[in-house]
């Protein structure tokens, strides 16, 4: 479907993730790459080295959930805004997702937003926790968006309430 | 129309001057190639086919095709695509395939 | 091509040194090597080749700025992280492009036009409307690409651009083609410039694709799918519609023969129709130069044939970047190095030095085109090496008689 639509499999998407027990232990990364392309900037993104080492660079990236600590340092380092990072832990009904955002103006903390999922269909309502724009990581923000927690498994990106009005 | 607000992109644009297209005169910004500033002002049309008399506007961009030939301070066949904007410059829309005598 | 051929095409492109007589042999300025276009390649090809000792080299450019198309890429490239992968475009052109102004033994020359490669290897440019002749030893020819036009009817009327031109009107002058816009085509332009108006703050109503599936990497189709742009594959325009400008397209499904179905029809309102069908590279100056093509589609088109060392059939020519064939802007940067290189090594004879470094850059360009998304390109470079051209003009180089 991929291939056909840009929309991934759900069960590609439930296969990139880590056991309950790991979800459980706090924010991870979540590679949403599928595609072998030449490619490795995320490997030296990694301060902690848990994504292997590229022995060709057209491999798929591999990481370690166990080195992860989901620093995100790899979401606004992936050229192809590939990579996300889920928490589970951040509060007792809402999860967190960090994602890569290259869209103007960035949205403000505590704004209510609706999060999207992986065709851009609406999901429900979402709230901005933290907007990360530092210099090192070239213009792409990564927005820490808050969302019930078992939605983290599908959203991935999310609008503006004044977007959503003309559909 | 102009961008303002890109979230990559900071545009560092020129000197304001002006420009007349068929004697209509039109803003626009130094660094700006013809057809870019007839853009902003919402010209698509640039000119008519040989042939046919049919509307022709911007294609490439980048000077390898013919579709934005238009005739300036006088010259005809000019590709407003690559060629930069400047203050009073006279454009008009050509008539078939230019005369060179003035 | 045999003797009385070559006479005779000789007396139709002349001898620039000896039969003009502005043009004696000691009044034009012999250099080493000439680079023939300031994108990806040739910049690359400059900067190689001052790096690794040349002192007279010459890089033409017709536009008045150097960077090529990386002028207005705004998304990070993938690759190696050595060779500028997660570095955005725009970046890459501004860092090459300083390379080349610091390195005395290159002369810039933008708005500066090749007008032919003449029979005893003298160049001819149009420069402050004044031709010029220059007299290289080697010449790399980078002039890259030319985008491809679908057939449909109206395809002609203003609000119909090429996948460059939009981006050179938003990325370069930061000037919207329009509010709201069709996208032809799913591969990697079509995908990215899609994201890059909808960074714009355009409105994409869909990306339709003729194929069954999407051919641009797979992250750039996830990351503007997940914006809500839907991807139509099995897809394609049937027709625009408009007076003076476009003002509706219908878009149609078309079956596994390519025939549209009827009844799918649908129609878009829409004030841009933006077409990302393809590449096909600038082959025009290698061609007037007298070098063989191949058509090999897997490259987008007719190709120059040329050798391991990316030298064409007339001597001492190279060719890099997208002007051999369609590639991505990552491996025409390692090709520029590459001719350099071999440009180098021809001219000086070679040494261990040089031969380390081009062991390095073809590893990193093989490294590149190992992967699956590279099998097409790999496949292209073998016809266009002449090993599969059976049946066409075999490779066999030509020697220049004067020199």
């Amino acid at each position: 479907m991929l291939e056909e639509t840009g929309i991934p499999d759900r069960d590609d998407i439930q296969n990139n993730l880590p056991d309950e027990e790991r979800l459980k232990e706090g924010p991870v990364a979540i590679f949403e790459c599928y595609q072998e392309i030449p490619c490795d900037p995320c490997y030296y993104s990694c301060p902690l080295g848990a994504i292997e080492e590229f022995e060709d660079i057209n491999n798929l990236p591999e990481l370690d959930f166990d080195k992860c600590t989901g620093c995100a340092q790899c979401v606004a380092n992936c050229p192809g805004l590939a990579i996300f990072v889920i928490d589970y832990t951040y509060s007792e009904d809402e999860g967190v997702i960090r994602l890569p955002y290259e869209y103007t103006p960035l949205p403000e903390v505590d704004e209510q937003v609706i999060a999207l999922d992986h065709s851009g269909e609406e999901v429900g309502p979402g709230r901005i926790v933290k907007v990360v724009n530092n210099e090192n990581q070239d213009k792409t923000a990564v927005i820490w968006l808050a969302v019930e927690k078992e939605k983290l498994v599908t959203v991935r990106h999310f609008k503006r309430m004044e977007e959503s009005s003309d559909g | 129309m102009r961008i303002k607000d890109h979230p990559v992109l900071d545009f560092k644009r020129g000197k304001e001057i002006k420009f007349t297209f068929n004697g209509r005169e039109i803003k626009a910004y130094e660094g700006e190639t013809i057809a870019a500033a007839l853009h902003a002002a919402g010209v698509k049309e640039l000119k008519k086919s040989l042939k046919h008399d049919r509307p022709r506007g911007l294609f490439c961009a980048i000077g390898n095709c013919s579709s934005c030939f238009m005739e300036v301070d006088g010259e005809p066949n000019v590709k407003t695509c690559v060629i930069e904007v400047k203050e009073g410059m006279e454009v008009n829309t050509q008539q078939g395939k230019g005369e060179l005598s003035g | 091509m045999d003797k009385v051929d070559k006479m005779d095409r000789a007396d139709k492109m002349g001898n620039l040194d000896k039969v003009h007589k502005m043009g004696n042999l000691d009044e034009i300025e012999r250099i080493e090597l000439a680079v023939v276009g300031g994108g990806p390649a040739g910049l690359a090809a400059a900067v190689k080749a001052a790096e690794l000792g040349l002192e007279s080299i010459v890089l033409f450019e017709r536009d008045n700025f150097l960077g090529g198309q990386l002028v207005k890429q705004t998304h990070q490239f993938f690759g190696s992280k050595d060779q500028y992968a997660g570095t955005r475009g725009i970046d890459i052109a501004e860092e090459l492009t300083d390379k080349v102004r610091k390195e005395a033994a290159i002369e810039v020359k933008t708005g500066a036009v090749v007008q032919g490669y003449y029979e005893d290897a003298v160049i001819g440019y149009l420069e402050d409307e004044r031709f010029q002749k220059v007299k290289p030893e080697k010449t790399i020819i980078a002039t890259g690409a030319a985008e491809k036009m679908l057939s449909f009817p109206n395809n002609d009327l203003p609000g119909i651009y090429g996948a460059g031109a939009v981006q050179t009107l938003m990325n370069q002058y930061g000037i919207l083609p329009g509010e709201e816009i069709l996208m032809i085509g799913a591969g990697n332009i079509g995908l990215i410039v899609t994201y890059q108006l909808l960074q714009a703050g355009v409105k994409v109503k869909a990306v339709v694709e003729a194929t069954d599936k999407i051919g641009g990497y797979a992250v750039h189709a996830t990351k503007i799918r997940r914006a809500g742009i839907p991807i139509l594959t099995k897809h394609t325009i049937k027709e625009a519609r408009g007076d003076s400008k476009v003002e509706e397209a219908v878009i149609c499904q078309l079956d596994e023969n390519w025939n549209i179905i009827p009844g799918t029809e649908e129609i878009l309102e829409i004030d841009t129709i933006c077409l990302a069908v393809g590449l096909t590279p600038k082959i025009d100056l290698a061609l007037q130069a007298g070098c063989q093509m191949a058509y090999v589609p897997e490259l987008g088109g007719d190709v120059p044939v040329r050798d391991e060392d990316l030298e064409m059939t007339e001597e001492n020519i190279y060719i890099a970047g997208d002007a051999g064939g369609i590639e991505e802007a990552t491996a025409a940067i390692l090709e520029g190095e590459l001719a350099a290189i071999n440009a180098v090594r021809a001219i000086s004879g070679g040494g261990s030095d040089l031969e380390a470094v081009y062991a390095e850059v073809s590893e990193k360009l093989a490294d590149l085109r190992r992967g699956p998304v590279g099998e097409e390109i790999r496949s292209g470079l073998k016809k266009a090496r002449g090993d599969e051209n059976a049946g066409r003009d075999r490779y066999s180089r030509q020697r220049r008689y004067s020199k």
